[in-house]
């Protein structure tokens, strides 16, 4: 019996190891390689075509000491994460309550807000910078009829980074969606029993929805953090990183050394500043969360 | 919500519940109901609006688009503008480029994804739930830090400037769709396979006869999610096709485009509608699929 139970074992071993040998093969030569590999080179002087030059941590106190654009794309990339996640959580989250509430026609809605998600990121970078274009777009005439002062939008150093936040926020319906499906598992029950007793909508919404919603809000918002990171093609198409640097996100500064100036090592040396940044504000965000997210069937201490 | 009045067609109106009765009522009513309409009605025309400036300008003859204060319907309507767009840059090539590589992609990601799915998901091996919380913990690494190394070994193995750097990792998976197509393998019944394996079947016929044809609408979402991905993806393309025009993709046509034409908003407008409307219309036929997978994944 034994000796048989041990032989499914192997077989099994062996079935279970072939079917995920692709992802085993992925795993060994684009993530575990690469892994090491960047960390390797973040500590070398590495233009591609030479072999890379150990010089220690020459790059990282480069990077923190004696490069501005590098602080000054820090600064854009927080700025711009800091006015994009909390707005396109907020507002994501009131259509999708506005949604909720079996209105008319609820379907049509949902594609309208939820179709702008999906459009390829570049062709919604172009859309937006002929609508912010400052003279004969479509934000500056509607202003404009309204006597509104008219901002010079992607061209204007103070008005860049608030012009991506509003193209992203047309962007909303992933994080949308992701309330809806939430909002569906909310029990009828709590609901029902909260009209008993005499709780009105605004009440219902704060003291039920919200805190049933709390593992929503928590995956949207990491999620949210880390997407914020990354913006690059918008300002590598449309910005270019300007006017001025203001639009010189973490990315494209990123981008640039690594393929503009193939300073492989001194990018590398990026890369590993934003993926321990990156780790240590989700463990942050992980360890707080035990705090406000409720999970249900959970019992609390 | 049972006693809900319609706003548009009074039907309910016979049967006001107590709380709407009375002009503190009527107050209630509209802060419920007319309210939360009016305000989906004004959030719909501003997400919507942007898709009718850029139809509207790719329709427009040159001398309208410099209009003050601007006008939503061309006149007269210049179609012109899509043929024209479509043969100032090779637009064709650049599309076969972008579906060549978006459906290798979907075709790659399905075999490979399942695969893994289905070792991770249906066989009990000693080592699985580890190498699961790898799988897992791969995801957490953003990809800006494998980004420079793997592109060191595609270029030393002479990809870069072709497409295999884009298509063939496919065929490794990918963590998340991996993920997914795991989580729906589990809720497959167990019985099924048992008596096939009864049956003698192994573990690769089960895989192919019974749990694939039970997947479909995972496996759907996944295709739809791979396609996107592929479709819309710019750093990719720019990295690994840089240089070689013929093997362009739609995305780093339209930027080529944008940088020598980008006073010719008509045009471009024109240019960008065709590249959106394949997405629209996958979204359109594959609604429910396509947003499950969002709400399932989280990510576009």
């Amino acid at each position: 019996m034994k000796r048989r139970v041990s032989r499914t074992t192997v077989r099994n071993t062996i079935s279970g190891l072939l079917f995920i040998s692709p992802w085993i093969v992925g795993l060994l030569v684009f993530t575990c390689y690469p892994v090491f590999a960047s960390l390797y080179y973040s500590f070398t002087d590495y233009n591609i075509l030479q072999p890379p030059h150990w010089i220690g941590l020459a790059n990282y106190s480069r990077l923190l000491t004696q490069d501005p654009l590098f602080y000054r794309a820090v600064f854009n990339t927080l700025y711009y994460a800091a006015l994009w996640v909390p707005l396109n959580i907020v507002l994501s989250f009131l259509i999708a309550l506005l949604l909720n509430l079996n209105v008319r026609g609820v379907s049509i809605y949902r594609t309208i807000f939820f179709l702008p998600s999906i459009m390829p990121q570049i062709a919604s970078a172009l859309l937006w910078a002929w609508i912010f274009n400052p003279q004969f777009g479509l934000a500056n005439a509607i202003l404009g009829s309204f006597d509104i002062p008219t901002p010079g939008w992607f061209s204007d150093p103070n008005w860049s980074k608030p012009s991506l936040v509003i193209m992203s926020l047309w962007g909303l319906g992933t994080t949308m969606v992701i309330f809806l499906a939430g909002l569906q598992d909310v029990p009828r029950e709590l609901y029902e029993a909260a009209e008993i007793d005499g709780a009105g909508p605004v009440r219902k919404t704060w003291n039920i929805t919200v805190p049933m919603l709390t593992p929503a809000i928590f995956f949207n918002l990491v999620i949210g953090i880390i997407q914020s990171f990354q913006v690059f093609t918008t300002v590598y198409v449309v910005t270019q990183g300007g006017p001025v640097d203001s639009t010189l996100f973490y990315l494209l500064q990123l981008y640039r050394n690594a393929f503009s100036y193939f300073n492989m090592g001194y990018a590398s040396a990026m890369a590993w500043l934003f993926f321990a940044f990156v780790l240590l504000l989700t463990l942050g965000i992980l360890k707080t969360s035990g705090r406000w997210v409720y999970y249900e069937g959970e019992i609390r201490k | 919500m049972s006693n809900t009045v319609n706003p548009l067609t009074g039907a309910g109106v016979g049967r006001i519940p107590p709380r709407y009765r009375g002009a503190s009522g009527a107050v209630r009513w509209t802060m419920r109901h007319l309210v939360p309409h009016l305000l989906l009605i004004g959030l719909a025309l501003i997400f919507i609006l942007p898709f009718v400036w850029l139809v509207s300008t790719s329709l427009k003859p040159d001398s309208q688009i410099f209009v003050l204060p601007p006008e939503w319907v061309p006149h007269p309507f210049k179609w012109s503008n899509y043929p024209e767009a479509l043969t100032y840059i090779p637009y064709f090539l650049y599309m076969r480029n972008s579906l060549y590589i978006a459906l290798f992609n979907v075709c790659a990601m399905l075999i490979s994804c399942s695969l893994v799915a289905y070792g991770f998901a249906r066989i009990h091996w000693p080592g699985r739930n580890l190498l699961f919380i790898v799988l897992l913990a791969t995801m957490m690494i953003p990809y800006p830090v494998t980004l420079i190394p793997v592109f060191v070994i595609f270029r030393q193995i002479g990809w870069v400037g072709s497409f295999n750097a884009l298509t063939w990792p496919a065929l490794t998976g990918s963590a998340f769709y991996i993920f997914l197509l795991r989580q729906f393998f589990m809720t497959i019944p167990q019985d099924l396979a048992d008596a096939a394996r009864v049956d003698g079947a192994s573990e690769f016929q089960i895989y192919r006869r019974i749990i694939l044809p039970l997947a479909k609408p995972a496996l759907a979402t996944v295709a739809i999610l791979v396609f996107l991905d592929n479709w819309n993806d710019f750093l990719g393309p720019l990295i690994y096709l840089g240089g070689n025009q013929q093997d362009y993709t739609l995305a780093l046509g339209l930027n080529d485009y944008f940088g020598a034409h980008s006073a010719e908003w008509a045009l471009l407008m024109a240019a960008v509608t065709v590249m959106v409307i394949p997405v629209a219309v996958l979204f359109f036929v594959s609604q429910r699929t396509f947003i499950q997978g969002i709400a399932l994944t989280g990510r576009r």
